[in-house]
Formats: C-alpha cells, structure tokens, sequence
C-alpha cells in the first residue's frame, strides 16, 4: 500500500505540476464562458451606424406611417428625386432606396436598392414595419365590414401559451411533479460528464503506460514493485489530477458566473426579483408577476430532482466507469510499443464509449423503454446511460443490478488487464496479436 | 558463505523453454559472472531473481532463506534495457527510486548526495533527463541501482553506453562495492571486463547450464598447449624436422628477438618443447598462453550446438 501511495503522488505530482495541465485548466473555463458570452455580447453591440433610408411610396399606402427608429430613419422622397436617387443609389445622401410600387396591394412586394449588402437585421426590420401596416389596416377594414364590437381584443384573446405540467407517479403511489426538460439537462450534463472524464483521462493512463515502457524504466520499477500496483498507482493518480481539473473548473466556473451576473443584470433578473420580493413588496409589481412564477416553479422542480441520490450514483459509475475502461487503456499501452500500434486495440474499447454517448441522447428522451434499459445495465455503457435515467426515477432493483455488475466487470477487467500489462510491459518488438495477448493470461505470473 | 542459489530453476513461456533445471551458487562478497549468448535465458534468471516473473519450479535462495518479497529491499537491479523518464528532473526521480526501494526521503536524500559529489554530477540535479547525454544517464541509473545500499547487486551490461573513462569509474566503483562485502552478478558480453572482475562464471546456452567454475580455473581448463616464446638466434624453424612435431602457429623474425607462437601435440610436453628447442636457439621468454574467455565461450558455445 505504501508503494501504491508512493506511485499515485509521482503521477500526480508530475501531472499536476505539467505547464499543459495548468493552461488547460484555467483557461477551460475562460474558453467556455467566453463561448457563451461573446456571441450575447456582439449581439450587444448591434450595428450602431445610422442609416437613412428613402422611400419612395408609390402606394400611397405607407405616407408617414413608418416610423423612424434611433438608427434607422425613413424619409419619403417625391416622384422627381426618386427619379434622381434611382439612377444613382450609390451617389446619393440615402443608405438605400425603399421602393413601394403603385400596384403594391396586388403584389404584395416591394424592392430595396442599395449600394452595399443589406443586412438581414434591417431587412426584416423594414419588413416587419410594412407588414404591420398592412395588417392594421386590414383589420381595420374587417372591423368595419363586420362591426363586431371589440374584435381587435377578441382576436389578441384567441392567443393561449399552454403549459403541460407533467406528474410522475413514484413507486409508493404518490404522485410528484416532475420536469422532462430538467430531467433531460440533468441526466446529459452528468452522463456527459462520464463520458468526458472516461475519454481523457483513460488515454492518459494509456499514454503513462507506453511513457514507460518507451522509456524503459519499467523493469526498474517493477523490480521495486508488483506490476498490479504501478498499474492501481496509476490508475489512482490519474483519476486523482481529472478530479483535480473537475474541483478547479466548478470552482472558476462559480466565479466566472457570478463575475457575469454583476456584468449582466438581466440574465439574475429574475433572481433578484426574487430576493427582492421578500424584502419590498412595493418593487415586485414593477417585476412582471408571470416571471417571477416561471422561475419559482423551474426552483421548485429542480427541488424534486433527487440531487443526492445524483451525485452518490454519479461518483459511483464515475469511479466504477473510469476503472472499468482505465485498465483497458493501461493494458492496451502495455502491449503496444509505438502509439500507431494502438488503432488496432483502441477500437474495441472504443466502440462501447461511444456507443454509450449515443444510447445515451436516446435514453434521455426515453428514459424507460427498452434500449435505455439495457443499455444501463450492460456494465460497458452502463455509467453513460444510466446517469442519463437516473434524475427521471429509476427502480431501486435496476440500480443495484446494474451496479452489481458494474462492480463484477472492473474488478474481473482489473484483474485480466493486470495480466496483460504484466507481461506487456516488459514484451518489445513486434506488435502482438490478440491470440499472443491471450496467451499472455495464461502465463504465471 | 553462500549468499545466493538458485536450486534447479526452470521456466517456460508458452512453448519456449527459457531456463531448463538451472542451479548457481553465489559466494558472498564476490562476483559472479553471468554469461551466454543471446536468447539462452540469462534475462529470464535475472528477472526470476528479481521478482519480476516466478520459475515454474525450483527455488531461489537468499541469505539462508527462500526468497521472499521484502527481499527486493535487499537487491539492486540495473537491467539491459534501462531508462529514465524523459521529461522528470533527475534529482526527483533518483529520489522516488530510490524511495520505492524502501528508503525514506531523507536517507534517500542523503545517499544521493554523496553520489552525486563522488561522480560530480550535483549540476545535473534540476535537469530534466532527456537533457543529458546516454552516458550520462547511465551514470544516474548506475546510482539508483545501488542507493539503498544492496547485500545482491545485479548488473546486466553496466558498461553499455559509457566511454573508456567512465567505464573506468563503474569498474572501480564496483571493485569497491566488492571490498565492502557485496555480492555482485554480472551479465555481459563483453569477455574482457569479465576476465578483469570475474570471481566465478556460469555459462548459460540454450536454457541449461553448460559451464560453471572459478574463472582462471575455467581458462586453465581450456588452453591448448600453446606457448609464445621469445628467442635469439637463426632458426628456420618451418623447414626443420621439428615442423612435423609441433603445430607452427607463427614465427615472426624481428633480427634480434623472434617471436614464435607454437603448440604440441598430445602426447608431447613442454618439457620436450623446451629441449628440443634449446639445441638450435637462445630462448628469451617462454609462456604458456591461457585462452582469453572469448576464446573459451565461442568454444564452449560451439561444442554445445
């Protein structure tokens, strides 16, 4: 056991104190919040340039009815400088030409001249202006024709927003109000992060194994210590700087966002309306009443999502996932000398990962039916998916079935790549073939 | 005393016989040499002894006790194959050998500091060891191997890699181990620093055992009755009747003192040699050439295939 401590604090001292590991992790969550945050903040910066736009309106429909915006602004031009401005947009004061033919109603067209590219903001700005028009004026018109007193209300009341709210009746028959969305959220974000954590951190233990046997200072170490416990001490410090990156991430992760609620008060809108509520009852009424209830029920079903039951199971098929599939990795580098001889042993470990991920996008819009099921139980996918079922309610025997065999399979595939690695490590030259490797299974040891 | 056996020890990998019932006896305090050409098993002894792999039978004896786990405290391995990891400092990693050796930090600390002064190398503490030349990395490994102060030291090939002077400094630092007590099993192919260090040889060939003894015995058993002599005088020794006696190997005529290199037939001696010559020559020098253990191990292979 000392020995394992002693080879668990090399690898994840020398990672952790690797100048790639320190970039990565703090600039990972800058990279992620600027992806988040720069598209909201161009979007921000709409083109401020201010824009005069002649209209010539043929119509005679839309006289004085456009109104011009702070950066936009329409002037309606008479027929001979609209004859003036057409030969040459370019030459003109005006930014473009709007042109409303006479025959408007019948077409239902118009054209814009300019001599640059319009942008699409300003396009179906000038779109919606028009359209807007029109339609007042035809609702007008039927309001005469029909004289139905209040239709105009009548019609703004046909519109409905519908909310399902979807109950879940649990085992012991009480019913519970649950969200599919918040579910969905939940299971892709935790089965995400398993996937992830298998992918990155499984190649590294790889590329610690071949690192050494490269190197080869393995006989050395391995005349101090058993293969089995180079290979746990490995495993272990490895998982050890992942967790590591993890604790930093959520961390900067908190700070960032809470740097950006200061930046962006609207995105904690709702939020401080919250806090603020229960302080001064006066201010709420400027708040929209409709969201403050729209947030308070998105709190209240993450409320109903069983967080600790998430969190134990996650940390259990994480761990039991990242073993299961880190010894795979660790006995695939021990059998190969070079990193092109990989493709061949990498597959079959591959496949069920990735398979996982893609059960997984199915399983959190079916959490029940038959392909999640299966899947969440077969110990290879069963971290991925099975963290995409859990915050949908998963029957207590399925979970500890699937973990059962969870635990079966890493601690057999721990011993049988122990046997691979043993021998592989101190195996150079060619590359071998799945039938040597599994006469290595057999060698005593 | 005997510090180390290993009693009939064989081993096989799938269908290929590594060692077949090999036994060696260590005297403690001396060095015994390892040797036979490549692929006969030698490697597979060494890791046997070290634990890396277990015989399929026989036992391996240490001290007066079969060997154990904790006993890889006691052994200081530098193998054929050896590196160090590329991209750590060379002091940390000199360090976490020397720790997995059962040594503390401190002590191991300490031990390396008076390495590290003797083969003046404190410089290269805070390098990385992918910033030193071969050699010099050997030089490290050399020091790791022996840190923890080993009663059983196992070297395979200790000279690869070093040049003439360094070689030099291994060879002593060696040399001094022995004197302080240490036991010491040495693999190489290089026969010449086996007949300078060798107590004792066993010569593995194809998985058995098919040499063992004192070195200079070994030679002693393997010379052929060749003697070079020195002598003044004119002689024409290839057209004498003494052609037809004794095997002429060479006879180099220098004017004033000839050198003739000449081996008797059974049945003969140096006695007669001797007497026979004296009648026609002055005889300067006259030495009996034991063969170099080059000579014995390319015989000994042969006669074996």
């Amino acid at each position: 056991m000392h020995k394992i401590i002693l080879i668990l604090k090399r690898e994840y001292s020398t990672r952790v104190q690797k100048k790639s590991f320190i970039v990565l992790t703090l600039l990972m969550p800058i990279l992620m919040a600027s992806l988040m945050i720069l598209p909201a903040y161009f979007a921000s910066m709409d083109d401020k340039e201010t824009r005069t736009i002649a209209v010539y309106d043929g119509s005679a429909i839309f006289l004085g009815r456009m109104e011009s915006t702070e950066f936009t602004k329409f002037r309606f031009i008479p027929q001979d400088e609209y004859n003036k401005v057409k030969e040459n947009v370019k030459g003109s004061k005006y930014y473009a030409l709007l042109i409303i033919n006479p025959n408007f109603v019948t077409t239902n067209s118009v054209q814009i001249i300019s001599g640059s590219n319009i942008p699409y903001d300003l396009k179906s700005q000038i779109k919606d202006k028009i359209q807007s028009v029109i339609e007042k004026d035809k609702m007008a018109d039927v309001i005469k024709q029909t004289a139905i007193p209040d239709l105009e209300k009548r019609i703004e009341a046909t519109r409905v927003r519908i909310n399902v709210e979807t109950i879940k009746v649990g085992e012991s028959g009480e019913a519970k109000k649950s969200s599919t969305e918040i579910g969905m959220v939940v299971g892709y974000v935790f089965g995400f992060l398993i996937y992830m954590f298998i992918f990155i951190y499984g190649g590294m233990v790889m590329q610690g194994v071949m690192e050494e046997k490269q190197s080869r200072i393995v006989e050395v170490i391995i005349s101090s210590v058993k293969p089995f416990q180079l290979m746990m001490g490995k495993i272990v410090g490895i998982a050890l700087v992942g967790l590591t990156q993890f604790a930093i991430w959520v961390l900067l992760g908190f700070i960032i966002l809470s740097a950006s609620r200061s930046f962006y008060p609207g995105a904690s809108h709702a939020q401080q309306a919250q806090d603020i509520m229960a302080q001064n009852q006066e201010i709420v009424q400027q708040v929209n009443p409709q969201q403050v209830d729209q947030m308070q029920e998105v709190f209240s079903l993450i409320g109903t999502i069983n967080f600790p039951l998430i969190i134990c199971c996650f940390f259990f098929f994480f761990i039991g996932g990242y073993l299961l599939y880190s010894s795979m990795f660790a006995a695939v580098g021990s059998a190969i000398d070079t990193q092109e001889d990989a493709q061949q042993f990498m597959l079959p470990i591959m496949l069920p990962i990735i398979l996982s991920i893609m059960v997984m996008m199915s399983a959190i819009k079916s959490p029940e039916g038959p392909v999640a099921f299966w899947f969440s139980i077969i110990p290879f996918t069963s971290p991925v998916v099975m963290m995409a079922r859990i915050p949908f309610g998963v029957p207590n025997w399925q979970l500890a079935l699937s973990m059962f065999l969870m635990v079966i399979t890493f601690v057999g595939m721990v011993w049988v790549s122990s046997k691979i690695y043993r021998t592989g490590i101190l195996m150079y030259g060619k590359k071998p073939s799945w039938k040597e490797i599994g006469k290595w299974l057999m060698y005593k040891s | 005393m005997e510090l180390f056996s290993a009693r009939e020890v064989s081993k096989t990998y799938a269908s290929h016989q590594a060692l077949t019932k090999v036994s060696i006896s260590v005297e403690q305090g001396t060095i015994f040499g390892l040797l036979g050409p490549n692929g006969a098993g030698k490697t597979t002894l060494i890791r046997i002894i070290n634990q890396i792999t277990a015989p399929d039978s026989g036992t391996i004896w240490l001290n007066g006790h079969p060997l154990n786990s904790d006993d890889v405290y006691k052994i200081g391995y530098l193998p054929e194959e050896r590196g160090l990891y590329k991209k750590m400092k060379v002091g940390e990693q000199a360090l976490y050998l020397g720790q997995l050796k059962g040594l503390s930090r401190r002590d191991a600390m300490k031990e390396l500091k008076i390495w590290f002064e003797k083969f003046e190398i404190t410089a290269w503490w805070d390098k990385k060891a992918m910033e030193l030349s071969k050699g010099m990395q050997q030089k490290v490994q050399f020091i790791c191997s022996v840190l923890h102060r080993p009663s059983l030291l196992i070297f395979d090939e200790p000279f690869s890699g070093f040049d003439p002077i360094n070689a030099d400094i291994i060879t002593r630092e060696i040399l001094q181990m022995k004197k302080e007590g240490a036991t010491i099993i040495f693999s190489t192919h290089n026969m010449e620093s086996v007949e300078q260090l060798c107590d004792h040889i066993a010569l593995i060939d194809r998985s058995k055992k098919i040499l063992d003894g004192a070195t200079q015995q070994i030679r002693e058993k393997y010379k052929s009755n060749i003697y070079d002599i020195n002598y003044r005088g004119e002689f024409d020794i290839q057209n004498h009747e003494m052609a037809r006696k004794y095997n002429i190997l060479s006879d180099h005529k220098n004017g004033n003192v000839n050198k003739l290199s000449i081996q008797y037939l059974d049945g003969s001696s140096s006695r007669e040699l001797i007497r026979d010559l004296v009648e026609h020559v002055e005889i300067v020098s006259f030495n009996e050439v034991i063969p170099s253990m080059n000579e014995v191990f390319i015989k000994v292979v042969k006669q074996n295939a």
